[in-house]
């Protein structure tokens, strides 16, 4: 790459003609020309000489062709779940995604446009807002529900901070069956305001009246379905709020997270058309019953009209954000994750009524086959009894780190040692996009693997 | 601006839907069924819409023609740096190898991904000075909270119980207050001298045993070059306390100087703003946290190291912890890689410089047209006031909003929230010449527009596809989600 050459205003700059940069030298010339000054290093006097210009160690520039070569070679060295059979979860979904929703949110009005400050200027995502906020509240039998979080597990940290302020209490009640990763962001999240954080045994949960929330997920971090009733109801007796992390697909079957009466349900929305790109960008998904509405993150889109009584969208409820609020906000989050709210609003508009159901099936039917027949292997068990959705344990005969290395060596994309709480344990996850051949061929590496 | 064709967007989703209609048809079941659990767990009704394919693509196609973007128009929203988002960076990020694998995934099968956040780290550490980064925190404010942590950390870590006060000048973002207070921290305003930087006087005042430390918009939301930022920086040390510099405006100062060799301690970045990756509507963002290596150990996790050949995963001896799910906002990130390798050294030194010159040739030429309540060269961007068209009867607002009708977006309004009508513009290095002169003839003929037909400018916009929405009422009556039995 040589489009570099000599500035001829008088600078030690060198002139780098970018494609993404139109200005030419005689154009930069005439502008300074303007402002009665010769180079553009005179707009920045205002630096401290010592540290002005300081030496910049990058690589030179490359050409698009040279990027295309070298970032295909780097993307090439990973192994991508399309490439083999593959049965990880554990918070980050291989599913079907429809074509058109890769072709809609890189429409540029959508993708290079800002937050949605100037509502007659950005009334497309303002609306696509609403839209998800609708779509987001009926997967969940909520009442009101955010543009988004940044991903599940903040999502899910938001929602404890939010129960202290409901409750003005100080303490939060973790399941110990809820995600790890999620379980460390809610400590980080907690550390600095004098927030307790236990984590206890879901089956007897010990809450008193200092108890801010209890929080779940749904179904566990481990596949299975706990008596939501039970612990929300657990949670009310004592004054606390039920807080409910929920994997959107299982919303495709399962009863909803309000039937149980949860006052906060969180999400990970990757797994409504987002692809699981080593972990996101992501959109947490956020929502609750109304009375708490004042005490929500994050931007939210209402319905209202113009003056000539036109219907349209506003950005509202403002004074519970950071550029109104400060310091006195209810978060400081901003920025969210936009784009991937769009993604799920166009996932749940074409799965639809039917899809959604039928995706949430299949998860089912396919990981109930696949558990049923690595049950019977001679070696492997099933440890923990009970309802399951996509995901299931396996006690394996030897450590499941040196099981998934022989699977691998048959292209087979094992799942997550979980050895820390079952004993030589492996969290196993199964969609749509295992065929019946994937786990024919899953069963049968294991059955030779002991 | 077009109007979405002649596919109608009144109608919402479930409005439109129609019993049987499917968009997507999915295999069917190739194992045996397996018994359904109790009937108690499964839910009755799904209300989700029934729509066919070329009606989901036509809506949301039709909405979309409904938004301003940088890529249909030109989006001088200041603090923002809305430059263009490169097609290829996009490209990039979706190719299978990158946007098809697993953050769990054992490192042995992602040694591409690590590389290039290893690469990443290292590009951004050189760019800001402050060596140590960790590529964990998912946007600018939660970057923001991410380094207030680490700053929390280290005092704690040496004993300081008592440092708990954070000073934040009066010009700076709403995050920087609420991302303070998210880490524990009494936030005591600074306020800005009469050229636009921090009052040295009033920072005296609060840099005692009690200070944990500033956080420091460097250039200022003013779009000024804080000229003493080093006295602010030795200020803050001598007491005690630790510098935050909020990245957000970071295009003005790319090659030009480094914040750590300025005294900084600790920022954050913002990929969407300065490094080319899209703002999609409102995200997703990306804010790394770059460091000097004494606050190293505190970062959040994980981080990327490399042994020998190989790339790892791993957690800083200290770290304030996990705070996202994964390992960032990937997609992001690779953005952003590509953005660096494909301008290189002299290509992100050219941004800043352009940009900068941009913003003082659209600042010289309006001079005196409106108001510039600072009169100094400018950075990345330049703040007005509508002082003078506020007499003749025409608000900052009022100006912003007519600006639509001649098809720039408007500025960003009302912010910092010490200027007075304040109008901020930037430009970006990405905008022609023959653009930036059209904006500032549409400023001119606005300002004429305020004399000759006060009107117009005060009812603007006329050409969008809604006149001014009625906010009071949307906060009055929350309407937050579509019901079947809510009037329509």
């Amino acid at each position: 790459m040589t489009a570099t050459r000599p500035n001829t205003s008088g600078t030690n700059e060198e002139h780098f003609q970018s494609h993404y940069i139109p200005s030419t030298m005689d154009e930069q010339a005439a502008m300074l020309a303007a402002l009665g000054i010769d180079s553009i290093d005179q707009l920045f006097t205002d630096i401290p000489d010592e540290f002005r210009n300081p030496i910049l160690n990058l690589p030179a520039p490359l050409s698009e062709l040279e990027i295309q070569q070298g970032l295909g070679q780097m993307a090439g060295k990973n192994r991508p779940l399309s490439s083999g059979p593959s049965f990880l979860g554990a918070g980050s979904y291989h599913h079907f995604i429809p074509s058109i929703v890769k072709a809609l949110i890189t429409r540029g009005e959508f993708l290079t446009a800002y937050t949605p400050y100037q509502a007659e200027a950005s009334q497309g995502t303002l609306q696509v807002i609403y839209e998800f906020q609708t779509l987001i509240c009926n997967l969940y039998g909520m009442e009101v529900a955010n543009a988004g979080m940044y991903d599940g597990a903040t999502s899910l940290a938001e929602a404890t901070l939010m129960a202290c302020r409901v409750t003005k209490r100080e303490k939060v009640v973790l399941a110990d069956t809820i995600s790890p990763a999620y379980i460390d962001v809610i400590r980080t999240y907690c550390q600095s305001q004098d927030i307790a954080v236990e984590v206890v045994d879901p089956s007897n949960p010990a809450l008193d009246n200092e108890t801010a929330c209890l929080v779940l997920q749904y179904p566990n971090y481990y596949g299975y379905i706990e008596d939501q009733k039970k612990l929300v109801d657990a949670a009310h007796a004592q004054g606390a709020l039920a807080v409910v992390s929920c994997d959107p697909t299982a919303m495709g079957m399962l009863q909803t997270p309000g039937h149980y009466g949860a006052d906060i349900v969180t999400g990970d929305g990757q797994p409504l058309g987002i692809p699981t790109s080593y972990g996101g960008p992501y959109v947490g998904l956020f929502a609750a019953k109304q009375e708490f509405i004042r005490q929500m993150p994050s931007r939210l889109s209402g319905r209202t009209l113009d003056k000539n009584g036109k219907t349209g969208y506003v950005l509202t409820l403002q004074t519970r954000e950071q550029h109104i609020r400060r310091e006195r906000a209810t978060s400081n989050i901003c920025t969210n994750e936009a784009l991937y709210a769009l993604a799920a609003t166009i996932y749940l508009a074409a799965l639809g009524k039917q899809g959604m159901r039928q995706v949430a099936e299949l998860c089912y039917h396919k990981a109930h086959y696949a558990a049923a027949q690595i049950g019977q292997l001679p070696g492997y068990s099933l440890p923990i009894n009970g309802p399951f959705f996509q995901e299931f344990v396996v006690q394996c005969p030897a450590s499941p780190t040196e099981i998934n290395k022989k699977l691998m060596d048959r292209n087979i994309l094992g799942g997550l040692d979980v050895s820390e709480k079952v004993p030589n344990g492996m969290l196993l996850c199964v969609t749509e996009m295992n065929s019946k051949e994937d786990i024919d061929a899953l069963v049968a590496a294991l059955s030779e693997i002991k | 601006m077009q109007q979405g064709g002649n596919r109608q967007t009144e109608k919402l989703l479930l409005q439109r839907s129609v019993p049987g209609r499917v968009g997507v048809v999915l295999p069917g079941l190739d194992v045996p069924a397996q018994p359904m659990p109790a009937n108690s767990l499964l839910r009755n009704e799904l209300a989700l819409p029934e729509l066919s394919e070329p009606e989901v693509v036509q809506y949301f196609t039709g909405l979309s023609l409904k938004n301003f973007s940088i890529d249909t128009h030109f989006y001088p929203l200041g603090s923002c740096t809305m430059k263009y988002n490169p097609k290829i960076n996009d490209e990039i990020a979706f190719q299978a190898g990158f946007a098809g694998i697993h953050p769990l995934q054992p490192v042995e099968q992602s040694q591409g991904a690590l590389e290039l956040l290893y690469k990443l780290q290292g590009f951004l550490g050189e760019i800001t000075g402050l060596p140590a980064v960790s590529l964990a925190t998912l946007a600018g404010a939660h970057g923001e909270l991410g380094g207030m942590l680490m700053i929390r950390a280290q005092h704690l870590a040496n004993g300081e119980t008592g440092r708990l006060k954070v000073a934040i000048p009066d010009s700076a973002h709403g995050t920087n207050p609420a991302s303070a207070a998210m880490a524990g921290f009494e936030v005591v305003e600074l306020a800005s001298d009469n050229d636009g930087n921090v009052d040295l006087g009033a920072l005296r005042s609060v840099a005692g045993p009690d200070l944990a430390g500033v956080m420091i918009t460097l250039p200022s939301t003013l779009g000024l070059f804080d000229t003493n930022i080093l006295e602010v920086c030795r200020i803050v040390h001598e007491a005690g306390g630790l510098v935050y510099g909020d990245g957000a405006n970071m295009n003005a100062l790319l090659g030009r100087v480094k914040l750590g060799d300025l005294g900084f301690d600790v920022c954050h970045l913002n990929l969407h703003k300065t490094f080319s990756t899209p703002h999609g509507g409102g995200g997703p963002g990306a804010g790394p946290v770059c460091c000097t290596e004494q606050l190293a150990p505190y970062l959040a996790a994980p981080m990327v190291t490399q042994n020998g050949d190989s790339y790892d995963l791993f957690t800083p001896e200290k770290s304030i912890g996990k705070l996202s799910g994964f390992h960032g906002n990937f997609g992001v990130l690779v953005r952003a890689y590509t953005y660096i390798r494909t301008l290189g050294d002299a290509g992100i030194k050219s941004i800043s410089g352009n940009a900068v010159l941009s913003a003082n040739y659209m600042m010289n030429a309006l001079r005196g047209v409106y108001h510039l309540p600072y009169d100094r060269t400018c950075m990345h961007e330049a703040v007005f006031s509508a002082d003078f068209q506020k007499e003749r009867g025409s608000s900052g607002l009022e100006i912003a909003k007519r600006l639509l009708d001649y098809g720039f977006h408007a500025p960003t309004m009302y912010f910092p929230l010490i200027v007075h009508e304040a109008l901020m513009i930037e430009p970006t290095e990405s905008e022609t010449k023959e653009t930036i002169d059209a904006f500032i003839q549409a400023l001119i003929d606005i300002d004429r527009e305020v004399t000759e037909d006060t009107e117009l400018v005060n009812n603007a916009p006329h050409t969008t596809p809604v006149a001014r929405l009625d906010e009071a009422k949307a906060a009055r009556q929350p309407d937050l989600r579509w019901q079947p039995e809510a009037a329509d």
